[in-house]
């Protein structure tokens, strides 16, 4: 057992060693310790390098506002983390450690050189160093830096570990477990209300937990302790532990990331890593304690410096004395209590240090009573020691003069600064803050919360506890409920107050101290006025300039030292430089927590057809449209995409293609005014269609350019079959709603989304209506032309028959009700064999419709064409006095000449253009080129060389031009034709 | 994430329900062709960007009813909502509480 473990102490289990590694070395720990606890158990303070400077640095607080150590941990194959809180992770048997920022070795590294030549890196140096001169950016600056910079590695494998998301709904939830979150929660279990307390740590009890001694209601702190949540768990109130409040969002929303088995040796297999919970709250407990701030001074960062609260947590909570030798620096009468604690635990207390000219009698009395020394009206002007430190510099202070110092020698050095209420989550709710004169505290409130002890500036537990149950009993009746007021008596307190310092005094050249403000971030005090100096006045602009407060633990120990020295540098009240905004989440928390279940195939939804699975059997390769996945082209052995989509497509054209087209969006449109809605929705007109016909639609938008379009059917007076694009489905469900609400209310209409009712099968080739003929029941085929539409039965199953075309050849669409969709699919493929059935799919589709200029919404047009820049002009109802977009045609931007407008494109040299590719009049002109219009569709083509559409301005007058497209490899030249490459008198439709 | 009160379910749900529709009391008019083109233009396009209460559109989606809301563009917070045609609510003391 090493000797700073003291035996029996401390809350760890003396019974239950636990091995772990760092950085390559075994070390015994104890079931209950941290790793960093564990380490200082052994002695080990040097934990990590800074990330600027490369600096030794050891734990210095106890919790997870930890800024130096930060290790990187593995639970295996595949599970690496960065910048693990030495002082959060609970050891757990085989944990794998490391250091970070080090090469090659933590206690000699050559990044430390970058100490030397600190000069160079101070505040402002990203800016004003990447100014000049340019070039030195790709060659210098860039590679150096990345190989330098970075707090930490990044895992390189995919996460294998599930996270887990969940709801709640709770009366009151109250963040953190201390004295005061305990006493609240007491409170408010009362008269039945649901009640959530949650705290980060792996136990509850807060600061109790590192004062034993302190006696409530007769028990020692850590009895007290058990029996209050004894009685908790027996109310009914859900007690959550390991789990971070990390962020406050509108109207009681909180969210809350509870790790549930990095602490575990051998976690289930398959059990979630960690768990989001999304809390809804009636009301609000923050009792989040408050956080402790270190002094300023030279040396303030040598491993061995660290909080005097930290050392006593150590002591207390783990059974560790994190040295044999400390020494005490401090502006609070808290620190005289880790001294007390740590000398009557054997440790020999060096002298204790304090800024303020008149200690508290009873605290001098129990440092006599101890033999402790203690130094009022004196600073620390430096530290010495080079991976540990061995002595401080204390020297007294009169008025503004630093007086002869002398140097102590000690092992540890404990400071205390005084301590900042914890605010995050009440900033994140936009809470107004107010400086007392030493700190804030919270002022006005956004949201039904409360604010509870120590995080409102209490100190002591007698005044905590009864606050923590006067603000348990405030949200209580603020549900309306009532309770009553409890009282608890305290013995053994430890009450105290502070003062806040900006740098403390020296005797030594100020422009050279090493006195570090934000640890992780390497910020100095000297970097803090220096941002001044140069012009900085915002405490934003200083935090930016200087980085203080950027890194992963958003300042929680630096925000109000470096608003303190700001302010004093400007000459200005802190309240008046501000503070800066806290974000959530309040602690690093993983990606895994927030993607939760979304993640591969349940990122997001994938819509399947009932014909689906026949696609899969039968080969074919997918691809993703809106959310489908649907059936891309059907290779056979030995084919390339390009070689399966010109087979498909010849196919299709020689005798049959059949495409499942179920994608399709559809809406019903019913009711005796569904015509009068069609005519305003829709450009065309539709009176005149008689029921049993079918009409192309185009749908603009009230500006005019085109939303979507599709074939929509009057099966009877009343009664319109709207289909739609893929993507658009939604989209005009939701137009056409709203203009039914909220523009014409007055009309009698029913819109039902149907896409997902009806299978729908495209039946396509010359041989399409012969094939289809004998399956079909109910329809005159000597009244059934180009553009039909019927109610029937097709293969037996009940029908929606369309005649249309989106080829070129004759073609059907047949709906059946989905569940029919495999059936009527299977019967159509085998009545189909007769005439070489070929299925086909979205590729062959796309080349299809494109050899016949047919466009497609979303690829041809961009969300700026006008039924006249795509060729549409026939699609509109002149003789309609309204429509939808109507009066935007005749805006003057829209009739001006030299619109882009949509034209075929053949290249000269028959190759292969890009979508996208940027079109110009004139390939020499001089760079940046005027762009006229870009590629819209692109494919090979069945007539032997490849076609393209393209939007080009007044392209309508430029039939026969050549433009030209430059490209990486050379400029190709295309000629612009008519959008029709294929059978532009539409005789094969008439077969 | 904020919870929004939907006039038609008479239920405040989550925003996860809602999608935004725009600002609210712009009609379209009866006869646009009666309207200039700059009258056209301030239709489709000038709207008020106000700091502060907006009165603007929320669909619901579970319903799938528009309705109206007023919304402060500062807090975030819902002053109010209530259902489609219904005329342009006051900002009275209560609504802006
Ligand atoms: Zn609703």
């Amino acid at each position: 057992m090493s000797r700073y473990r003291l035996q029996g102490k401390g809350r760890v289990d003396h019974s239950a060693p636990v091995s772990f590694t760092f950085d390559g070395k075994t070390y015994q720990g104890l079931r209950g310790d941290t790793v960093a606890s564990a380490l200082l158990a052994n002695g080990v303070h040097l934990m990590g390098r800074s990330f600027k400077y490369h600096r030794p640095r050891g734990a210095v607080s106890a919790g997870s506002e930890e800024p130096n150590a930060l290790i990187g941990t593995s639970r295996g194959a595949g599970r690496f983390e960065p910048n693990t809180r030495a002082t959060v992770q609970e050891l757990r048997a085989g944990l794998v450690t490391e250091s970070q920022n080090k090469w090659p070795s933590l206690s000699f590294d050559v990044g430390a050189i970058n100490d030397r030549a600190y000069m160079l890196f101070s505040a402002g140096f990203y800016y004003k160093t990447f100014m000049w001169p340019k070039s030195f950016w790709d060659k210098i600056y860039e590679p150096v830096i990345r190989g330098a910079a970075g707090l930490g590695k990044s895992p390189t494998e995919p996460d294998p570990d599930r996270y887990a998301s969940r709801y709640l709904h709770t009366d009151v939830l109250i963040v953190g477990a201390g004295p005061a979150g305990i006493a609240a929660a007491l409170a408010a279990a009362q008269s039945g209300a649901d009640v959530t307390l949650v705290d980060e740590n792996a136990e509850m009890g807060g600061s109790l937990l590192s004062d034993p001694a302190v006696l409530i209601d007769g028990k020692p702190a850590w009895d007290w302790v058990d029996a209050q949540l004894g009685r908790l768990r027996a109310a009914g109130v859900r007690l959550m532990t390991r789990t971070t409040a990390i962020g406050y969002y509108h109207q009681n929303m909180l969210g809350l990331c509870q790790r549930l088995t990095d602490h575990l040796d051998s976690p289930p297999k398959g059990a979630p890593r960690e768990r989001m919970w999304r809390v809804r709250a009636g009301q609000v407990v923050l009792a989040q304690g408050a956080l402790e701030k270190p002094l300023v001074f030279d040396g303030n960062d040598r491993p061995g410096v660290m909080l005097a609260g930290a050392a006593q947590t150590f002591l207390h909570k783990y059974g560790v004395k994190v040295g044999d030798n400390p020494a005490v620096i401090t502006s609070h009468d808290s620190a005289y209590h880790a001294a007390f604690d740590l000398a009557d635990n054997g440790a020999r207390v060096a002298a204790i240090i304090d800024t303020r000219e008149s200690p508290r009698p009873d605290l001098l009395d129990g440092a006599r009573k101890r033999g402790i020394e203690v130094l009022p009206s004196h600073t620390v002007t430096t530290t010495r020691g080079r991976l540990r430190v061995k002595s401080v510099r204390a020297a007294p202070v009169r008025g503004t003069q630093v007086g002869t110092g002398r140097d102590i020698a000690c092992d540890c050095l404990l400071m205390s600064g005084g301590w900042t209420p914890s605010l995050h989550l009440f900033s994140h709710t936009k809470g107004t803050l107010a400086w007392d004169g030493q700190t804030f505290l919270p002022d006005r409130k956004t949201e039904d919360c409360e604010i509870a002890g120590a995080g409102r500036g209490l100190w002591g537990y007698a005044d905590v506890l009864a606050d923590g149950a006067a603000a348990g009993l405030r949200a209580l009746e603020g549900l309306g409920r009532a309770g009553h007021q409890a009282s608890f008596t305290v013995a053994n307190d430890r009450p105290g107050s502070g003062v806040s310092h900006t740098e403390l005094p020296t005797d030594g050249n100020a422009g050279k101290a090493r006195a570090f403000i934000d640890f992780q971030n390497d910020v100095t005090a000297k970097d803090i006025r220096l941002a001044v100096r140069e012009g900085m006045r915002s405490i934003e602009h200083v935090k930016r300039y200087t980085t203080n407060g950027m890194a992963t633990d958003q300042g929680k120990m630096s925000n109000i030292n470096g608003l303190m020295i700001a302010a004093d540098a400007l000459g200005k009240e802190p309240p008046q430089v501000g503070l800066t905004t806290f974000r959530p989440p309040y602690t690093p928390t993983s990606f895994g927590a927030f993607c939760g279940y979304l993640r591969g195939e349940t990122f997001q939804l994938t819509r399947k057809t009932p014909i689906d699975p026949w696609a899969e059997a039968n080969g074919a390769v997918f691809e993703p449209v809106a959310q489908w996945r649907r059936a891309w082209y059907f290779p056979k052995a030995g084919e390339d995409m390009h070689a399966a989509v010109l087979r498909e497509c010849k196919a299709t054209r020689a005798s049959l293609g059949i495409f499942d087209a179920s994608t399709l969006g559809k809406i019903e449109v019913a009711g005796p005014d569904a015509v009068e809605f069609m005519n305003r929705m829709y450009t065309n007109p539709w009176t005149k269609l008689q029921p049993g016909r079918c009409r192309y639609g185009l749908l603009l938008g009230e500006d005019g350019f085109i939303r979507d379009d599709g074939v929509i059917g009057r099966l009877s007076p009343d009664l319109f079959h709207v289909t739609t694009t893929t993507g658009g489905a939604a989209r005009v469900l939701t137009m056409m709603e709203d203009y039914l609400q909220t523009e014409w209310p007055e009309l009698d209409v029913w819109l039902t989304s149907t896409t997902e009712q009806w299978a729908t099968v495209a039946l396509n080739g010359p041989n399409a209506l012969a094939m289809l003929k004998p399956l079909v029941e109910g329809v005159d085929w000597d009244d059934f032309p180009h553009m039909s539409c019927a109610e029937c039965t097709v293969a037996g199953l009940p029908a929606r028959l369309f005649r249309l075309s989106f080829t070129g050849e004759v073609g059907f669409e047949v709906n059946v009700p989905a569940r029919h969709g495999l059936a009527l699919w299977t019967a159509l493929i085998e009545a189909g064999k007769a005439y070489d059935i070929c299925p086909y799919g979205t590729e062959t589709m796309h080349v299809l419709r494109a050899e016949k200029g047919y466009i497609i919404v979303g690829q041809d047009t961009d969300g700026t064409v006008t039924p006249g820049d795509a060729g549409l002009d026939w699609a509109i109802g002149k003789a309609k006095k309204d429509f939808v977009g109507k009066r935007s045609l005749s805006r003057p931007d829209i009739v001006a000449k030299g619109r882009k407008q949509l034209v075929g494109l053949l290249t000269e040299d028959g190759s292969l253009l890009q979508e996208g590719a940027q079109i110009v009049l004139d390939p020499n002109q001089p760079k940046p080129m005027k762009m006229v219009g870009h590629v819209t569709s692109s494919y090979q083509s069945t007539m032997g060389h490849p076609i393209a559409m393209a939007v080009i301005e007044g392209g309508f007058d430029r039939m026969g031009e050549t433009v030209f497209i430059p490209m990486p490899d050379g400029v190709r030249k295309a000629k612009i034709t008519s959008t029709v490459f294929y059978d532009p008198q539409n005789e094969r439709l008439k077969a | 994430m904020l919870l929004i009160h939907c006039p038609y379910c008479e239920d405040s749900l989550p925003e996860l329900e809602f999608t935004y529709a725009g600002e609210a009391h712009i009609a379209r008019p009866a006869d646009p062709s009666a309207l200039s083109d700059e009258e056209w233009r301030d239709f489709l396009f000038i709207r008020t960007n106000a700091r502060g209460p907006h009165y603007e559109r929320w669909r619901h989606i579970g319903c799938g009813r528009f309705f109206n809301a007023i919304r402060d563009t500062v807090s975030d917070r819902f002053l109010t909502t209530y259902k489609a045609g219904e005329p342009r609510r006051p900002l009275t003391n209560e609504a802006a509480e």
